[in-house]
Order: structure tokens, then C-alpha cells, then sequence
């Protein structure tokens, strides 16, 4: 609009103070950004990556508790489930324990029609079937440690321990695992393997699985068939919890603590002096442009037009400097989702960020603006 | 013309009288590092606390034996056979029965909601027996009793008590095979075991229907008998094992989650320190530029370039100071001795763990205060120093 | 007998500084006919910035009315009377009051965008006011890099960009030197003379006062003589 000019200038009429302020703010929402973004993947990344027609079957007292591998079949004929994957965590070390990924043992059977989101070849799945000891691994896993098909992947027991009591697993690869969306990523980024051979060649724990992942029939009954399957094993030596797979995914991540808010705090803090910071610069500000305001009032300007054009001043002084600031943001996420997945600045991000810029430049540009709108002409002028 | 050292004293004297009449724009400074310092020091407490709890954990001349190739006693799978075998090596004290001081422990997790919450977290359940109080001393019962074995009681350490729900006396728990009675609560010094759930490791077997064990604990005569058992122990070919020292062991399993939270509070630190640095130039650009003809005239009268330049560092650091003596106070009051528990990734269980304040933490954030207003103050001193004076004097 | 444009009758105008309250006019009567050339003129205190702040509608009257081109603007409120000096008055003050983050042009446009000329048409006026100044080269400078005439020459344009009825002029040379001064009083007098302009101007410079058509002398809120030319 024709103001802008004049706004613009106004804004840079002390471009070093105006470059710190700004800098100051671009400071701020980087961290907002960043901070956020880890919201996200503690949060709403858990959508992403939980179907709405899965539910996990684990042990009643805690997901670590074994259950037994007949439970499979007992599943499966409840009404209402129309597919079982038994799964375990394997938890071992390859080669080094900073390398972590997941390794699990799947029903290589059945676990692809309840994945639907993992995309695998018809010429994987059919190695898999053939290869006992096959394994399949995430693409972003395979680039990491530079694997191709047919290598062979050993791999350190922490838990299970080999038939004769060796640690070495080895696993020959023989397929990728790749997702369509980023935000489906974690689904396919472990290393697969056969539940049959697990369950044959470990040294104890024969007959027994750590948790189940169901396929319903309809999302719309999954409590009722999840409540059937806790029915089903109640009273037996093992009993089990089962839970739709989102709130399974979302129990994890809300292990970690008040993450949520100790990242608001933390935001807080940051705000807080930042209001401090540029409220005093706009005040400043207004305070040395006394004359000239009044100078733009002898021209006509009303007291309103004068407030507008310093809180105009103050939401574009804050939107460019968020704007930037939650631009590095984006910028830096992708090198910092690999430490934690699904740690993106997400449209819903960028919302909050612009939001919260529009109301720290009301707050901090509305004192001054008021202090604007009442000049008196007369002594501004004649500099009192 | 006076010496140099008493032209710095009259020039900062008369800048650091000027301050209130400038209160606004100083206390940009102040607040903001304040606010730095503050968060800083918050985060870093708490990795701090969570180093203190784990390294407050055991002694050096107690070990833990674990399977071969286990990381932590969640992953350990070791035999009944196995830990006779374990008990019978060299170096280990005896107890007052004259058997060796070493208890085979179960251990496994059991999902307890916070206090106020509704989700389930993971809580470690120890399956010990009543020696345990003997193997380590420095575990008192402070209310209540022990648990007696073949019966379905437990008792609970001071922290998880005061994190999770349903643990105080008299009250039930669900840890495998029904509710499980709170028949005690012990202390150990705020160590990681605070955070835990004892109770007798042959009920508890029996109970989660998993006949193993997960680590043996035992006394050595002195530390120096380590070696020799540690030998004994690798060279036996009934069982692979390893052992540690109990302090290195709870260390390692710190590692990853001590890291995470100082890279946090670190990275925090930094990047908030950058924003307060340009709210610090900002302050001390405006301060000098409010008093360019005071400045030009003190130098016109002949005080050196100097004092001007010292004057204004000074300023800037004594602003800086006090936001950061805040901005620690701050954090020091409301986060020290504050209780807090996550997940610890490495082990997959709780830790309950204090936010501490140390010291060094303070001295830390004091100096990241320094810093930023050395700085902040630097590059606007040179520019008073350096302003012709005749412009300065002019500027008006 | 040209017609009144500026009607003053019976104006007082009261300050209150503190406990103490100031009368600076005192029951002023004066007309000013279009098309005048008006030096205001009297010892400090005497009450002549205030008068010429009550004719360009910078400030409110205690009492009586001031009516211009027959409005009664003492009755407007701060909103109408600003949209009223937008139309009606270009002012000129000692300091040229020039926005010093602007250039010379942006300046001169500044009345013109309480207007709805677009931008082409507002480029266009201002180039022409300039032109009449004659500072059509200085367009693009900023106020810091002109001098104190030029700079005046520039109030002095964006005084006139909007075609207003008045134009208010507070010492406008009295920061100037003898030589731009006399300069200076010969573009207004230009303006009076070949384009119409009614001028109502305060000095204590009594060789300024020269080049206006008629001088009026106020002494404690009141007029004292008026003498014509």
C-alpha cells in the first residue's frame, strides 16, 4: 500500500539499532522454530505413522513382558481381526551402540499386508520367503551404512544369545524398505527379519514373542476387538493390554517426561526478554521521531493514521524478522530429523510462529503507537 | 591530566550515575541476559542432577556381573546354574552368614502412571532378597518394613514414591500376576535405585513366569580384588560373563540421555546468548550515542582515549554482571532440588533425578554473562573512543 | 475588495502550566482577506505563534471563532480537523521540519497520500511543485544533503503539493542566512504575486516583514496596529 514507503523508512532510520533488534527476534524464532519442530515429533509425527486400523497386543504390566507365540493363532480367531504379526525386540548392537536402529523379528508372512505403507518388491518379499535368514533394512539405513543386496549383516546380541552361545547374528539383506512420505519415514527404517529363524536358532526363549500387531476389520470396532482380545487372555499366566497403535506410539513419546513443557518454559523465557528487548528499541524509536510525527500531523495525518503507521512499523519489523528466523529453522531441521525423527517445521509451525509474531508486535509497538496517537502538536513541536 | 586509572574511575563514576536516567535501555541488557543465563543454567541443571543420581550410584568395590555381551540389566539373561557359579569366584567378602555377599537380582519394568497422569511409564522392579540391605549399606528402610518373600509385597524407593502414582505405604501396585502391596519405602542417598521397586526375587520370578535372573551384585573384599575376579571370571567356561565396576557401570548407562541434555542446554545457551548479544548492542550503541557530546568534551578537556573506551566496557560488564547473577538466582531458586523423572533411552526405564544448581553451573552462567557484555560493550566503546571529536561535539 | 478568507473573532486562547493558567490571547478580532500576504509580527510571548497555530488549525481556541473560507473550525473535532488541514493549509516552519529518513520528493508527496491520487498522478504534482521551487534536480536527495535553503525550498514545495487555501509560515527564515533568507521571502512573495496564494506568516525580522502586502503588530494577545501597505 502507498504508506509503505514511509513505514519502511521510518524503520530504518537507525539501521544499526534496527538490524540488532532484528536480529535479536530472528534469534528468537529459530529457536521457536527448532523447538517446535521437536514438539512435532514428540507429538503429531505419532499420526503419521499409526494405522487406524492396527492395534498392538502387549503384556498387560508392561510392553517388555514376553508373551507366548500360540497366542497367534487364539488372535486370529476372534472376530473382528483379520490379520496377526507376532514381532519382538531383538535389541542388538551393530558394531557400535551409538549406531542404533531397531532390528526386529516380524511373521514375514503376514506383516506386509498389515504395513501397507512399507514399499517392498515383489523380488524382496519373495527372497524373504526363501531366505531364512534373510533381512530386509530401511533405505535411509542402507545409504548410512552403505549396504547393498547381498551383504551379509552381522549383528551383536545384548539380549539373545545364539544356539551354542554365540552373540553373532548375520543376516543376508536382501530387499530395501522404502515409505512414499518423509512422514511415514520410521515405519521402514529398522532392520527386518523372520520370526521363524529368530525363534530357531536363539538360545532360550523358544515359543515366545514380545508383542503382536493386529489388522481389524473395521477401524470403527477396534476398541470392541481390542477389548476382546484382553478378554480372551485375561486370567491366563500371561496377560495382555491391547491398545489401537496410535495411542501405543503416543505412550512412548510421552514417556520421555513434560517435554511439551519444558519447551514452553523455554520459549517463554526467550519471549519474555525479547518483549523486553524490543518494546525498549520501538519506544526508543518513537521517542526521537517525536517532531516528525507531529510534522505528519500538521500535514493531516489523524491521530489514527499515526498509531497505524507505527504499529505497521512494529508488525513489519516482527513478521521479517519471524519470517527469517523460522526460515533457518526449516533450513536446519532436516540435519537434526536424523537424530529425531519426525522433527519437521511444519505448516501448523510456521502458523504459531507467524501468530505469535503479530502479537508481540501489538504488544510491543501498541505503547508507543498510543504514545504516538496523543501527541500534542503544539508542544511536540515547540519540543516539549 | 590526572593518571590514567583515576580518569577511568571519574568517566565510569560518571557514566554508571547516568544509568537510571537511561534505567529503560539498561535494563534491555540486564533482563535479557538475564533470561539467558537463567534458561542456560535451568537446562544444564538438569543433566547435572541426572549425572549426580547415576554417578551417585554404587561403589567402587562392588561389582555387577551381567551376561556376555548384555549393555544393561534389562538385556541380561544369566541362569540359576550360572549364578552359583558366579557366587563361588574369588574376592568376594563374606556376609554375616559366612556365605558370599552377592545377591542375584531380577530385573524388570512394570508401567505405573505418573502422579496426575494416566499413561503408563516405565518403572524398574528389583527382585532381591532382605541381605540386600547388607550388600548395600547405604540403603535405609525409613518407613515401614521389608518385604517378606512368597508373598506379593514390595517396598519403594523415596524418588518413585514421589513420581509415580499408587506407591505410597499400604497401597497397591500392579507389577505382574495382580496388585502387589506397598509394604515400605526406602532411601539410598538419591541414587538411581531411589527410583526403583524392590521386592523378593523368587516371588517376583515365579510371578512374571520367567525363571532367570538378570545380574548378580556382589561385595569384594577391596577394590584391588577386582582383577583377579574379573579373570576368574572371563577364563570360566561354564558361562560368558562379563563384570564392572559398579560405577562405571551406572555411568555408561548415563551417557546418551547426560549428552542429549547438555547439547540442549548448550545449544540453547548459545543461540539465546547470540540474541541477547544484539539486544547488548543495541543498549550500549544507543548509551554512547545519548552521551557522544559529554564523551568528545571529556576528551577535548584531554582524558585519554582510554578511560573513554574502559568506561563504557566497564558499564556494559557490570549490567551484564548483574543479569547474570539474576538470571542464576532465578534458577537457582525455583529449579534447584526439583524432582523430575524420564525416560532414560539407554536403559528403557525411569530415573527419577533432582534439577541441582551447581556451583561450577553458576560460575559458568556468570561468565557466558561476562562474555556477552565484553562484547556487546566493546565494539560501541571503540566507536566513542574513536569519534572525531570535533563531529561529536558537533552532533547535536 | 477581495473576499475574507480568514474570519477571527473575539479568540482567546488560555494555557495552564501547572497551578498557573496563561492567557496568550485576549479578544483578538482579525480578518484576512484572500490573496493577503500577512506578516504577523510582535515581541516573544506576545501570542503571534499561537495565532498563526489557531489559523492552521494546530490547536483549539478557549473561546470566540475562527472561521476560514467560512467554516467555523474551532468546532471541529481533532479527527475533521486533521482532514481539514490535509485540504486547506501548508505550513512552512523555522526548522523545515523535513522527514530526514525521506527524499526530497518522498517528502514533498506526504500530503498528497491523504489523498486518492494514484501514484503516477501524485509523482506528477510533486514534480511540479519542485519545478516552482525550482529544486527539480534535488529530487532524489535526502534533507541531510541539502542546505538550509534547499531544504526549505523542499518544506516549502510539499506546503504548496496539495493546492491548499492557506499557507501558514512560522520564521521560515529565521534560521537562515541574510542572502537564501531574502531568497526564500522572494519565492513566497512569487507565490502570493502570480499564484494566489494567501500567506499569513510570523517573523521578528522586520526586512522580512517587508515583502508582505500588509503587517500586523500583536502585543500581549492583542493586536496592536495595523498598517497596510
Amino acid at each position: 500500500m502507498k504508506f509503505f514507503p514511509l513505514v519502511w523508512a521510518a524503520l530504518w532510520r537507525k539501521r544499526p539499532r534496527t538490524i540488532f533488534t532484528m536480529a535479536s527476534i530472528v534469534v528468537a524464532f529459530l529457536l521457536f522454530g527448532l523447538l517446535q519442530a521437536v514438539n512435532v515429533a514428540f507429538g503429531s509425527g505419532v499420526d503419521h505413522i499409526s494405522g487406524v486400523d492396527r492395534l498392538i497386543v502387549s503384556g498387560k504390566y508392561s510392553l517388555t513382558e514376553q508373551l507366548q507365540l500360540s497366542y497367534d493363532a487364539r488372535i486370529r480367531s476372534i472376530p473382528g481381526v483379520r490379520n496377526v504379526s507376532a514381532s519382538s525386540w531383538f535389541g542388538g548392537v551393530y558394531q557400535d551402540e551409538r549406531n542404533f536402529f531397531a532390528q526386529l523379528p516380524v511373521d514375514h508372512e503376514t506383516y506386509f499386508d498389515i504395513y501397507p505403507e512399507i514399499i517392498v518388491t515383489p523380488e524382496a518379499r519373495a527372497a524373504l520367503n526363501s531366505t531364512r535368514t534373510g533381512a530386509l533394512v530401511g533405505k535411509q539405513l542402507a545409504e548410512k551404512f552403505d549396504w547393498k543386496v547381498g551383504d551379509r549383516i552381522p549383528v551383536q546380541a545384548t539380549i539373545w544369545p545364539r544356539k551354542g552361545g554365540s552373540n553373532t547374528w548375520e543376516f543376508d539383506l536382501v530387499g530395501i524398505m522404502d515409505v512414499a512420505k518423509d512422514s511415514e519415514r520410521a515405519m521402514a527404517e529398522f532392520l527386518l527379519f523372520r520370526h521363524d529363524y529368530f525363534n530357531e536358532a536363539r538360545q532360550f526363549g523358544e515359543g515366545l514373542v514380545g508383542w503382536f500387531v493386529v489388522q481389524v476389520d473395521d477401524p470403527t470396532r477396534a476398541d470392541a476387538v481390542a477389548a476382546a482380545i484382553d478378554k480372551e487372555f485375561a486370567n491366563s499366566p500371561r496377560e495382555t493390554r491391547t491398545d489401537s497403535e496410535k495411542a501405543f506410539n503416543q505412550s512412548f513419546m510421552k514417556q520421555m517426561g513434560d517435554i511439551q513443557m519444558i519447551v514452553t518454559s523455554i520459549l517463554g523465557a526467550v519471549f519474555f526478554t525479547l518483549l523486553f528487548l524490543t518494546g525498549n528499541t520501538m519506544m526508543q524509536s518513537v521517542r526521537e521521531r517525536v517532531p516528525e510525527l507531529a510534522v505528519l500531523k500538521t500535514l493531516g495525518f489523524t491521530d489514527q493514521r499515526v498509531l497505524g503507521l507505527v504499529l505497521a512499523e512494529a508488525l513489519i519489523l516482527c513478521l521479517i524478522a519471524a519470517l527469517i528466523g523460522l526460515g533457518i529453522a526449516r533450513l536446519l531441521s532436516p540435519g537434526l530429523a536424523q537424530f529425531m525423527p519426525g522433527l519437521t517445521v511444519n505448516p501448523v509451525v510456521w502458523g504459531q510462529g507467524l501468530a505469535i509474531a503479530v502479537l508481540l508486535a501489538l504488544i510491543v509497538g501498541l505503547p508507543p503507537a498510543l504514545r504516538a496517537m496523543r501527541l500534542n502538536i503544539v508542544n511536540a513541536l515547540s519540543g516539549h | 591530566m590526572a593518571s590514567t586509572l583515576n580518569q577511568i574511575v571519574a568517566v565510569t563514576a560518571m557514566n554508571i550515575r547516568n544509568i537510571p536516567s537511561r534505567l529503560g535501555t539498561s535494563l534491555v541488557i540486564l533482563i535479557g541476559i538475564a533470561g539467558v543465563v537463567g534458561v542456560m543454567v535451568a537446562l544444564l541443571s538438569m543433566a547435572r542432577g541426572f549425572e549426580a543420581t547415576l554417578a551417585g550410584t554404587g561403589k567402587p568395590d562392588r561389582v555387577i556381573v551381567l551376561r556376555g555381551g548384555a549393555n544393561d540389566e534389562l538385556s541380561s539373561v544369566i541362569f540359576r546354574d550360572q549364578v552359583e557359579v558366579i557366587k563361588q569366584m574369588p574376592g568376594i567378602r563374606k556376609g554375616g552368614d559366612g556365605q558370599p555377599l552377592a545377591i542375584a537380582e531380577k530385573y524388570l519394568l512394570t508401567g505405573i502412571p505418573r502422579i496426575g497422569s494416566t499413561e503408563p511409564a516405565n518403572v524398574v522392579v528389583r527382585g532381591t532378597t532382605d541381605k540386600v540391605l547388607e550388600l548395600r549399606p547405604e540403603t535405609r528402610l525409613s518407613e515401614g518394613r521389608m518385604f517378606r518373600p512368597g508373598v506379593f509385597e514390595v517396598i519403594v524407593g523415596r524418588g518413585a514414591q514421589g513420581q509415580f502414582a499408587n506407591l505410597r505405604l499400604g497401597e497397591k501396585v500392579a507389577i505382574r500376576s495382580g496388585d502387589w502391596t506397598v509394604v515400605g519405602i526406602f532411601e539410598s542417598g538419591g541414587d538411581v535405585h531411589e527410583s526403583e521397586i524392590w521386592t523378593d526375587v523368587e516371588t517376583l520370578m515365579a510371578a512374571a513366569n520367567s525363571p532367570v535372573i538378570a545380574s548378580v551384585t556382589a561385595q569384594l573384599e577391596s577394590e584391588d580384588q577386582f582383577t583377579a575376579f574379573k579373570d576368574a571370571l572371563s577364563t570360566d567356561p561354564r558361562l560368558t560373563a562379563q563384570v564392572q565396576k559398579e560405577p562405571d557401570y551406572y555411568a555408561s548407562r548415563s551417557e546418551a540421555l547426560q549428552n542429549m541434555i547438555n547439547v540442549l542446554g548448550y545449544a540453547v545457551g548459545i543461540i539465546m546468548g547470540i540474541g541477547a548479544l544484539f539486544g547488548a548492542l543495541n543498549t550500549m550503541y544507543a548509551a554512547v550515542s545519548t552521551r557522544t557530546v559529554e564523551l568528545a568534551t571529556l576528551r577535548a578537556l584531554g582524558f585519554g582515549g582510554l578511560p573513554v573506551v574502559v568506561s563504557v566496557m566497564i558499564e556494559a560488564l557490570l549490567l551484564a554482571l548483574a543479569g547474570g547473577v539474576l538470571g542464576a538466582g532465578i534458577a537457582y531458586v525455583i529449579f534447584n532440588g526439583y524432582t523430575v523423572s524420564t525416560l532414560n533411552f539407554q536403559t528403557f526405564s525411569q530415573v527419577a533425578f533432582d534439577f541441582r544448581v551447581t556451583r561450577d553451573l553458576l560460575i559458568q552462567g556468570v561468565i557466558w554473562a561476562l562474555s556477552i557484555g565484553f562484547i556487546g560493550g566493546l565494539f560501541p566503546a571503540v566507536r566513542a573512543a574513536r569519534l572525531p571529536i570535533v563531529d561529536a561535539l558537533r552532533a547535536q | 475588495m477581495s473576499d475574507v478568507l480568514v474570519n477571527i473573532r473575539d479568540v482567546h486562547k488560555t494555557y495552564t502550566r501547572g497551578a498557573e493558567t496563561v492567557d496568550v490571547l485576549r479578544g483578538l478580532n482579525l480578518d484576512i482577506a484572500a490573496g493577503e500576504f500577512l506578516a504577523l509580527m510582535g515581541p516573544s510571548g506576545s501570542g503571534k505563534t499561537t495565532l498563526l497555530n489557531l489559523i492552521g488549525g494546530l490547536d483549539h481556541a478557549s473561546g470566540g471563532s475562527v472561521a476560514i473560507k467560512g467554516e467555523q473550525i474551532e468546532k471541529l473535532g481533532s479527527g475533521q480537523l486533521a482532514r481539514w488541514r490535509a485540504s486547506h493549509v501548508g505550513f512552512v516552519f523555522q526548522f523545515y521540519n523535513l522527514l530526514p529518513m525521506l527524499s526530497a520528493e518522498r517528502n514533498v508527496e506526504l500530503p498528497l497520500l491523504l489523498t486518492d491520487l494514484s501514484k503516477a498522478e501524485r509523482m506528477k504534482r510533486v514534480a511540479i511543485a519542485l519545478q516552482v521551487v525550482g529544486l527539480a534536480d534535488r529530487a532524489r536527495h535526502k534533507p541531510s544533503e541539502l542546505s538550509g535553503g534547499q531544504a526549505q525550498r523542499v518544506a516549502i514545495a510539499r506546503a504548496i503539493v496539495a493546492d491548499p487555501t492557506l499557507l501558514v509560515c512560522d520564521e521560515p527564515t529565521g534560521d537562515l542566512d541574510r542572502k537564501t533568507a531574502d531568497e526564500i521571502l522572494t519565492l513566497l512573495q512569487t507565490l502570493n504575486r502570480e499564484y494566489k496564494k494567501t500567506i499569513v506568516m510570523v517573523t521578528h525580522d522586520p526586512k522580512a516583514a517587508e515583502y508582505a502586502s500588509r503587517r500586523v503588530y500583536m502585543d500581549k494577545g492583542q493586536l496592536a496596529t495595523a498598517a497596510t501597505l
